[in-house]
């Protein structure tokens, strides 16, 4: 007990809460600027912790990681540009709501969700973390691999339009995700000589190309230039935030749920749980033809999953000291440094620093709300803003976060290409999602299979010889069937009908 | 508006020049900011120890030492940079003994020739590590299961094809007159992949630092059989050396040192040089590289050369055995 009043009093101080508060106005600030990401902002906290002790250290990272993730969807509502990865998989939705004058709808709903998967992410952390790392240890490359195809499967199931645009996209983007070093191999690939791009192909400014200068391109592209953003929204943050609770709670529970498996699995972080979460609600809705057109369903479902990833990256961090994501790999430098090493042990320390570091993340997850509802009412900048002052000063922080990422001027030009070639694509009605998933995946899928190839020299049939392994196996095959095993159940119904009298 | 379109250009390109830009003045050196590279992600060990390090150097220098993160491509884009950079002073990288592995692989014409070094500040040794329900009581064990394995038959992993830690091991198992291709290894993105796949049963032994498996080891899913050091580690007393089991003087490993551009004024070198070896005796760095329980190890400049020298040919000779060389 007295352990517990520590860990309170830890984080009940002037301090730590001055650090919550000013780190969740950076990661706003961060999280709403197209092109600087969530992890970026943590990297740019680290030399500050040095300063700080472990607590507050954490708090900063906790907070400005989770707000920073929400704060992506603030530009996605507005302007169609995701201001971080996280918020790319449903930007489409919350866009055309904004269209229809909700706005701040879509955006209180944004808001309510991502507190609630942040919450639930954190419970899960503190009642089965040590049980949920042992699964997520469980998953060697065969599930990997499994679970790389599954999203790159969903990628296509979900995207509105045609199936055959949406895979050839897919197919551009695993294109891209084959330059660099091949990591089987060591060998160079597509790199022309050029030392930068060994490094592969870096999806922040590929990302940035994608959504934000293409949507500039096509601003300026159209012959009327719009004066302001035509976006009204003088509708009410919360008013519709219970009806919309009361109808899709369980897209809420289930999106935290797949948030925070997804999240605590290493390498996969919040972005991949957006994605797979809002696949999974469209396969499960009733109103699948909604979709795309600005349906809260779709928003619910991916805006819990990704901030319950952020707290489910945490799991396997704290008790194996490995990094859930980006974000927690930067995270385990910190607590080493701190001399708080993660372990099992962490869970037995008697200076109830662990109960401090659980209330942090509910203690900043709630700051959410004020703070993002300051925010929501905040953005009606993009709306004054006159365009020919905003889309300017949105093509700098592209650039600057295309630079940023790894301060490399190659990085710049990659943006540039890509968002022409994408605003090729996108007059042509070819989805961008499916791209940025085939970048991020197409190496997951590539390095694991090749390495689950290689320890069993070549053994397909050891893709089923796992439980989870086959198990995953099955969906992935079960899906890619889907249409088929449909198509054949309506003729047959249809003949069924046809014979009766 | 054309007009602010112009100016808003400018002011990217300023951004983008300023971490490029730098003058010759040497008279007080240092007056002015320093750049300190990093050929790897923040968040590292590398980058950790660089952002520290760079932290005790400030406080010797009086000057603000920034740490730029150049990642990718094995290695080969920040050490790029760091010999590309003007030989000022004014830019200097951390630098990692992928120097001495890259070329070898034909991954860059670079080489250790091409840097002026300052001083080396750390060495990790290698530990063999094994998942700690595995059948391998000690490093007896596991040599002869390696030995009587089928060819290509044991799996290992903990870096990329041709990583340090991928010739290091095999430049062991050939100092143990171990065909090298008894083993296959699986090439990760790093060592903490590796150390995941080793727990869940996906491979049977890992080659890393020792510290980069500590957290493991601490949660009792895999020990440390063996490290390859002369003498046990001060932050990990309990796991013998390769020399008291095997009597095996066989030393590769990783190391981190501060260099520069080739082409340096020797009176700023030997300021630098005076400079890190205080904050390599900093309790800033000694405390953190403790805490970590990263390895300490001192070089000047002169003997770091003479070990990047010999370090590069013994790993040409295993990159050779190993039939990577390109």
């Amino acid at each position: 007990m007295d352990i517990l009043i520590n860990g309170i009093g830890l984080v009940l101080n002037i301090e730590t809460l001055l650090v919550i508060f000013l780190a969740s106005l950076f990661g706003i600030f961060v999280g709403a600027v197209p092109g600087l990401t969530a992890t970026m902002a943590v990297a740019l906290l680290v030399p500050l912790t040095f300063y700080m002790d472990t607590i507050p250290a954490i708090a900063a990272i906790v907070t400005t990681s989770a707000m920073a993730i929400f704060a992506g969807d603030i530009p996605g509502t507005y302007l169609n540009i995701p201001g971080t990865p996280a918020s790319a998989a449903y930007v489409g939705e919350s866009y055309a709501l904004a269209k229809k004058g909700r706005a701040r709808e879509a955006l209180g709903i944004n808001l309510v969700c991502s507190v609630f998967g942040g919450i639930f992410g954190t419970i899960i952390l503190i009642v089965v973390a040590q049980s949920l790392a042992e699964v997520a240890l469980q998953f060697s490359a065969f599930e990997y691999f499994w679970l790389a195809v599954l999203g790159l499967s969903c990628s296509i199931f979900i995207s509105v339009g045609s199936r055959i645009k949406a895979f050839l996209s897919l197919l551009f983007g695993v294109l891209l995700s084959t330059v660099g070093l091949d990591m089987m191999s060591g060998a160079p690939r597509f790199t022309f000589g050029v030392p930068d791009l060994m490094a592969g192909i870096n999806f922040i400014p590929v990302m940035i190309g994608m959504f934000a200068l293409n949507e500039l391109i096509s601003y300026y592209g159209s012959r009327s230039e719009k004066k302001n953003i035509g976006i009204d929204d003088s509708d009410s943050v919360f008013r519709q935030v219970p009806n919309h609770l009361k109808r899709y709670w369980r897209n809420m529970v289930r999106g935290s749920s797949i948030g925070t498996l997804i999240g605590a699995l290493p390498g996969a972080g919040a972005d991949i749980a957006a994605w797979i979460s809002y696949g999974v609600g469209k396969g499960r809705s009733k109103e699948k033809e909604k979709y795309g057109t600005g349906n809260v369903e779709g928003i619910v479902d991916a805006s819990s999953a990704n901030n319950s990833g952020i707290s489910g990256a945490w799991v396997p961090a704290l008790v194996f000291g490995i990094p859930g994501d980006s974000i927690t790999a930067i995270v385990i430098g910190v607590l080493y440094m701190k001399g708080m090493n993660p372990g099992p042990t962490i869970f037995m320390d008697s200076t109830g620093m662990i109960y401090a570091l659980f209330l942090v993340f509910i203690v900043a997850n709630l700051m959410m709300l004020p703070v993002g509802y300051a925010a929501i009412r905040l953005s009606k900048l993009f709306i004054l803003t006159p365009s020919r002052i905003l889309m300017p000063a949105i093509l700098c922080f592209c650039i600057v976060g295309a630079f940023a990422i790894n301060n490399s001027v190659v990085d710049i030009w990659l943006m540039l290409i890509v968002g022409l070639v994408a605003y090729l694509l996108a007059v042509n009605d070819f989805p961008m999602a499916p791209a940025i998933l085939g970048l991020v995946l197409g190496k997951v899928v590539e390095n694991n299979f090749m390495s689950a190839m290689l320890r069993t020299g070549g053994d397909l049939t050891s893709f089923f010889a796992r439980p989870i392994s086959a198990g995953l196996g099955v969906a992935v095959i079960l899906l890619w069937c889907s249409p088929l095993l449909l198509r054949a159940y309506r003729r047959y119904r249809a003949n069924r009908a046809a014979i009766a009298p | 508006m054309k007009k602010l379109t112009i100016g808003r250009k400018a002011l990217c390109s300023s951004v983008v020049l300023t971490a490029l830009l730098a003058t010759t003045a040497q008279a007080d050196y240092p007056e002015r900011p320093l750049t300190l590279i990093v050929p790897w992600a923040a968040g590292g060990g590398t980058d950790a120890t660089a952002r520290t390090i760079a932290r005790a150097l400030e406080e010797e220098l009086g000057q603000n030492v920034n740490v730029v993160n150049r990642t990718g491509g094995s290695g080969v884009v920040g050490h790029t940079a760091m010999i590309n950079a003007a030989p000022d002073g004014y830019t200097l990288g951390l630098a990692t003994v992928e120097v001495n592995t890259m070329h070898w692989l034909g991954l860059t014409n670079l080489t250790h020739e091409d840097f002026t070094p300052i001083g080396q500040i750390n060495y990790d040794p290698p530990g063999i590590q094994v998942a700690a329900d595995a059948p391998y009581e000690d490093l007896g064990d596991l040599l002869e299961a390696i030995r009587s394995a089928p060819q290509g038959g044991f799996t290992t992993s903990g870096t990329g094809q041709g990583g340090i830690w991928h010739l290091a091991f095999t430049g062991f198992l050939l100092d143990q007159d171990i065909p090298v291709d008894q083993i296959v290894w699986i090439p990760s993105e790093g060592s903490a992949p590796a150390m995941t796949e080793l727990a869940s049963g996906g491979i049977e032994a890992v080659s890393t630092s020792v510290p980069e498996a500590r957290s493991m080891i601490e949660a009792g899913r895999v020990k440390s059989l063996a490290v390859m050091a002369p003498e046990r580690l001060a932050a990990f007393p309990d796991i013998p050396t390769t020399r008291e089991l095997v009597d095996s003087t066989y030393q590769v490993g990783a190391w981190r040192g501060i260099v520069g551009p080739q082409g340096m004024d020797e009176e700023v070198v030997a300021t630098l040089e005076a400079a890190l070896e205080a904050a390599y005796q900093s309790d800033t760095y000694q405390d953190f590289m403790s805490q970590r329980g990263f390895g300490t190890e001192w070089r000047d400049a002169e003997a770091f050369g003479q070990m990047m020298q010999e370090m590069d040919g013994v790993l040409g000779e295993i990159v050779e055995q190993v039939g990577l060389a390109n």
